[in-house]
Parts: C-alpha cells; sequence; structure tokens
C-alpha cells in the first residue's frame, strides 16, 4: 500500500489527553478475527450513547450529539488532532485497523503511547508528534474559525493549516520511507536470512537453552 | 570498557544486524500468543506462505475470552458464540502450525503473563514479546519483555526478529524500606502518580533499590507489570538469587549442567556501576501509602488517606474523568462505597497475591453492600495450588466467588462484567472508562486493600485492620 507524499483533507480535534486504546476500540470488538470493518464502531462508547457489539447496526444506534465526530461539520475528516499520550494502554492493533476503516489515515498529537505509535505506520497511518504549544493553538483557531482544512507534506515534513504557521515535523527517516514505499516489513526483513542464521548459529553455542532443541 | 546497563547488554547480545532503513532486527527468544491477537497474524503467514521460524519458541494458550466459570464444559462452556469462534481458531491455528498450547482444559492454562513464568519459560536475559501490552511483567526476571502489535506478531512468527529502534535507559530507583502493609502494587501505582502515564514514554525502565529487592518475584511482577501504564513498553529488575531460585525448578528451565551454565551468564546481567541513565527517579519507599485510584487513568492515583483532588472547572481531562467516575471534587478516599470486588489478572493473580488476601479475610464476612466479590486466580496451577492450602475455602466463607482462571474482569471480555455505574474495587491495572464494562467505574488497589474494601463496603486502610 504506497501513500502519495501529500495528505490532504479535513481534521477534527479531539481535545483530551490520554486518549488510550480502549476508546478508540473497546474490548468488545476485539472478539474480532479480520482486520476490517471495525470503523463503524471507532470511538464507540463516546459516539454512541448505547452498548455496541459487533454486528450491531449503525441504523439501530442512538447517536451522541456531542462527541466531536458526530457533528455534521467533521462528518468528512480524514485527520484526528488529540493531545497528550495518544493511544496509550492496550497494544491491540484494532485501535489503527479501526481509525484506518473509518477513514482517518493521520493522527497528529503532542505525544503517543509507543506501542500504537508502531502500529499506526505497520498500517499506512501517519501518526505526527508536534509540540503541546502547537497543538494547542490548533485547538484554538478550529474553535475559533472552525478551521478544518489540512494539507500534510510527508517528504518535506511540514503541516499547512490556514491561518497557522507553516508547521514543520520530525519523523524518523525508516517510518518515512515504510509510509512512502509501502513496504513489506516481513520481506524486507527476510532479505537479513543469513544474518538471521549467523544469529540462531552463534546462539546454540552461546545459549543453547533458547532454542530447545 | 564502556559501562552498559543491564537494557543495554540485552539489546547488544539479541543484535542481528541494521537493516539499511536504519531499523534494527533484535531477535525474539520467547513468543507468547493468545487469541486476541494472533488471528490476523496467522492469516497472514498463510498469505505469504510463510511458517513459523522457531516453533521452539513460541507457547500459546487462550486467556482473555474464556468464562471463568464452568471450565468442565471445555470450549462448549464458551457461550458467545464470537468468543467461542476466536478461542477455536487458536486452537486451529496452533494445530496447523505445530505450535505448543495450553489449551483451555489444560490445568497449565491462565493467563499468558502468569503461565510464562510459572512454567519456567520467561528467563532472565530473554527477548520476550506478546501481543499484549503487559508483556513488561515479565521484566521481574531481567528479561527484555514488550507487548507488541498484531503486524509485529506475525513478523516475529515468520522472521523470529523485531523491528526495533534502541529506547532511552531510564532508572526508578526505590530507596529505603517499605511501610508495613504497603506492596509491591502500591509502588508501581505511586510510581505511575509522580512520573505520570507518558513519564516513561520511549524508555526502557530499570527498577532498582532496597524496596525492589525486597520483593519477591511476584512483587516483582506486579511491579513490571505496569511500567506499560507509564508509558514505558518495558520495565526491568536485575535477576538475583531470588530470580534464580525461583527459575531453577520450572519444567521450561535448563536442567543440570546447562542449569549452572545459564546461571554464570545470568550472573553478568545488572547495570555496571558507572553506567549512565538518560533520567533517574528515586522516591523514598517510606513516602508510599496504600494507593486508591479516582479516575480514568492510572495516574489519577492517591493514597487512601487522602481525597479526590480539587480539580478546576477547566481541566476537561480532570473533570471528565470525575463526570465518568461519579465523583466530586474533595471526596473522602474512605467515603467511596463500592459494589463489586475484583481479585485477579495478569497484575495480581498469583499465589502470592491470593494468600495475602485470604489473610485479610480469614474469618471475615463481605460487606452487605458488596453485590459482588470475585477471585480469579491466574493460571489453573495457581488455582489448584491455593485449594490444596484452602485459600478456597477462606474465600468462599467470606462470600466470594471462587472462579476459573483467565484475564477476567480486568477487560470483560468474558461475561465477567460490571453493570452500568457499578463501582469496584479491582487489583488489575487500567481503570479506563468501559474497561470492566460499559460504564462501569473502576478503582485500582492492591489484593490487600480489595480484600479490606471487600469487608468495609468501602475503602479503608489495610494497615488499620
Amino acid at each position: 500500500m504506497k501513500n502519495s507524499n501529500l495528505y490532504s483533507g479535513e481534521f477534527a480535534c479531539l481535545e483530551k489527553a490520554n486518549v488510550d486504546t480502549d476508546q478508540i476500540i473497546p474490548k468488545q470488538f476485539l472478539k474480532s478475527i479480520s482486520k476490517t470493518g471495525l470503523g463503524p464502531y471507532l470511538f464507540d462508547a463516546w459516539r454512541f450513547l448505547d452498548e455496541g457489539f459487533l454486528g450491531k447496526k449503525p441504523s439501530d444506534r442512538k447517536i451522541n450529539p456531542d462527541f466531536i465526530l458526530n457533528k455534521p461539520t467533521y462528518s468528512e475528516i480524514n485527520v484526528l488532532i488529540s493531545d497528550d499520550n495518544f493511544g496509550c494502554g492496550s497494544s491491540r492493533e484494532h485501535a489503527v485497523w479501526a481509525l484506518k476503516d473509518y477513514g482517518i489515515n493521520v493522527v497528529i498529537a503532542s505525544s503517543f503511547g509507543d506501542i500504537f505509535f508502531n502500529n499506526c505506520f505497520k498500517n499506512g497511518v501517519l501518526a505526527i508528534k508536534i509540540s503541546q504549544d502547537q497543538i494547542n493553538e490548533i485547538f484554538s483557531q478550529q474553535r475559533q474559525n472552525s478551521q478544518k482544512q489540512i494539507e500534510i507534506d510527508l517528504i518535506n515534513q511540514k503541516i499547512k493549516i490556514p491561518n497557522i504557521k507553516l508547521i514543520d515535523f520530525e519523523i524518523d527517516e525508516f517510518r518515512k520511507n515504510c509510509l512512502l514505499e509501502g513496504l513489506d516489513d516481513i520481506g524486507f526483513s527476510l532479505k537479513y536470512e543469513t544474518e538471521i542464521s549467523n544469529y540462531e548459529n552463534k546462539l546454540k553455542q552461546l545459549r543453547p537453552w533458547i532454542l530447545n532443541e | 570498557m564502556s559501562q552498559k546497563t543491564l537494557y543495554d547488554k540485552i539489546w547488544e547480545e539479541h543484535f542481528v544486524v541494521d537493516r539499511e532503513d536504519g531499523s534494527t532486527l533484535m531477535y525474539i527468544d520467547r513468543h507468547l500468543v493468545h487469541e486476541v491477537t494472533s488471528p490476523q497474524a496467522f492469516d497472514g503467514l498463510r498469505q505469504n506462505n510463510l511458517i513459523p521460524r522457531q516453533i521452539n519458541t513460541i507457547i500459546a494458550t487462550p486467556d482473555h475470552n474464556v468464562p471463568t466459570t464452568e471450565r468442565a464444559k471445555d470450549i462448549e462452556g464458551i457461550k458467545d458464540p464470537i468468543s467461542k469462534l476466536q478461542v477455536v481458531t487458536l486452537n486451529d491455528n496452533c494445530d496447523e502450525f505445530g505450535i505448543n498450547q495450553f489449551k483451555l482444559n489444560d490445568e497449565r492454562q491462565g493467563i499468558v503473563h502468569v503461565i510464562g513464568p510459572e512454567q519456567g519459560i520467561t528467563l532472565p536475559g530473554m527477548t520476550i514479546v506478546c501481543g499484549d501490552s503487559h508483556t513488561s511483567t515479565h521484566g521481574a526476571f531481567g528479561s527484555l519483555a514488550m507487548g507488541i502489535g498484531t503486524s509485529e506478531v506475525e513478523h516475529v512468527l515468520a522472521t523470529q526478529c523485531l523491528v526495533s529502534q534502541k529506547q532511552k535507559n531510564m532508572l526508578i530507583e526505590i530507596v529505603g524500606k517499605l511501610q508495613k502493609g504497603v506492596t509491591a502494587k502500591d509502588i508501581t501505582m505511586f510510581i505511575i502518580g509522580r512520573i505520570g502515564t507518558a513519564g516513561g514514554t520511549g524508555h526502557v525502565i530499570e527498577y532498582s533499590g532496597e524496596a525492589i529487592e525486597n520483593l519477591s518475584m511476584e512483587g516483582r511482577m506486579t511491579l513490571c507489570n505496569m511500567a506499560i501504564e507509564a508509558g514505558a513498553r518495558a520495565g526491568m529488575v536485575a535477576p538475583d538469587e531470588k530470580t534464580f531460585d525461583y527459575v531453577s525448578d520450572k519444567p521450561f528451565a535448563p536442567k543440570g549442567k546447562e542449569l549452572e551454565h545459564a546461571i554464570n551468564y545470568w550472573k553478568t546481567l545488572k547495570t555496571d556501576p558507572n553506567a549512565s541513565f538518560d533520567k533517574i527517579h528515586s522516591f523514598s519507599a517510606e513516602e508510599i501509602l496504600p494507593q486508591v485510584t479516582w479516575g480514568t487513568s492510572p495516574e489519577m492515583v492517591t493514597h487512601v488517606d487522602d481525597s479526590v483532588p480539587d480539580v478546576k472547572e477547566d481541566n476537561k481531562t480532570l473533570m471528565s474523568a470525575l463526570d465518568y467516575m461519579g465523583l466530586k471534587p474533595g471526596t473522602k478516599i474512605k467515603d467511596i462505597e463500592l459494589d463489586q470486588i475484583f481479585i485477579g489478572s495478569c497484575t495480581n493473580s498469583r499465589i502470592e497475591d491470593l494468600r495475602a488476601a485470604s489473610k485479610i479475610l480469614d474469618g471475615n464476612k463481605i460487606s452487605k453492600n458488596i453485590k459482588r466479590a470475585i477471585v480469579v486466580p491466574g493460571s489453573g496451577l495457581v488455582k489448584k495450588q491455593a485449594e490444596a492450602e484452602g485459600l478456597d475455602e477462606i474465600f468462599k466463607t467470606a462470600g466470594f466467588e471462587w472462579r476459573d482462571a483467565g484475564c477476567s474482569m480486568c477487560l470483560g471480555m468474558n461475561p465477567d462484567q460490571l453493570k452500568e455505574f457499578e463501582r469496584c474495587a479491582s487489583t488489575s491495572n487500567r481503570n479506563f472508562e468501559g474497561r470492566q464494562g460499559f460504564k462501569g467505574r473502576t478503582h485500582l488497589v492492591s489484593p490487600t486493600m480489595a480484600a479490606a474494601a471487600s469487608l468495609e463496603g468501602k475503602f479503608i486502610d489495610v494497615r488499620e485492620l
């Protein structure tokens, strides 16, 4: 899944710190044995007033009108901006599968849970860290002007939002390439078969109890 | 020679190669697998015609979805057809690829982070991964143990390596001795309260100091279990004689000459005296009192004699947490009334936890306002040991339900859940919204604090009993 360099679209702000993966996709949806079809349950306990379960029809749900993603203005978003420690907690990759299935392919926050951050890049979702001051400025712009247009240039590492100074962001070279090239991660690692085998031969001598042969 | 931390040493020992994209392949010694985060990984292997590279390094068990009653019925005891399918899928995948599994009807089945150490699958100096964030638990043995996502599960199955980047080193020292009645759970919750849930992000934490050395292996597991709640992917304690004694007689541990060889190696696994850390936190053990969470993040925590903080109305995160918890600023922790008690989870379901809780309960009855109190042992073998010691009778006489092993109400993927607005004193690790049930309210505590709260119907300082 090769990505283009430019991401453009609309964003919504989820003004909350420590949004954990239990909120992004509650536990009852982890029973799925598939990676797809989780979008309808993204932020389930916040988007809906009733308790959801796998297979419950969206038309049977009680919508929470106060939740940001349910406001008509934000019905087309593909970028989510939140506070500190977004995606903390459980390792469930279902959180990223749900965001992606919903149509969100960029998440911006001042920091992320480490496992969630890794999971994003494994699924072609761009996770960007910027400073809390920059986050706060975006929040306040959206509150004042209902600003929601955004453009992200991955190669040049820039975020463009009207009325806000161009934001530079840092990203590891390998994660950037991973997104741009749509890397087959396992295939890439398997190119190092010789190195892995050499390591294993050494391991059998040094710590024979590991491979239990 | 440069001075290295314990983490530096394990990292170097498991270095395979730098990939040309700048990441590192780190060799993985043990891979624990459960039913929830593995089905998509096995599908991926099939789609790409791959097989697990080192079958002997993998162990699987169902734990998240499994009911804690009617275990005699085996898989037929799982009433929810979607849960059942997930457990059956694990069976099918393990059969197809030849993976060793402790199935639901095996007495060795249990929470994956309880059975690893119990069987000697977890050993010092290893790199251990599992598609579960609480894999940090195994760091108690001086191993580098990390939770990973499902894509990474598939990658480790296929290559026996994890694509990694070196993390920073953090040292957390607990100086001096703990007060009586204060446990490993209180230490780990106290630390999170101080450094925050993002305090350890990007770091591997090494815990040290007299209070840590004095902890039992079970205590060290509880401590490292919640390193992830401090944002660190891994927490670790250097192995010592206590560690070697614990693992020596375990079924999967090396034996005889090989064990001697292993112990000689394990003795080198400690931070060099002048090694440097990127960050150091030091706390006095005496400062640590029995802890209770009041909000919806583990960092929203205080000690039992304190009150819910005076949250300002403009603090959206804290206000929404209090609103969810149905608490007012300034409420005394000891005035919070409870509906349910849960003793279990990968944090606190080991034999030592059950012994400690049962000691508080012995000869007493739970309070009338407690609607349900359950004990869920961490494994079939923990359950068997507790029954041999008569602990089950103490729990049952007090009014607790004595259940079969699994993750249970820590995350409520099985039928063990809170009802709307019910409030629970729980020995688990996350007080997130909805974690134990839709609109359920969770207060995290130690096993002895949970037992004490069950008798009183509200929180009480276990040191006063």
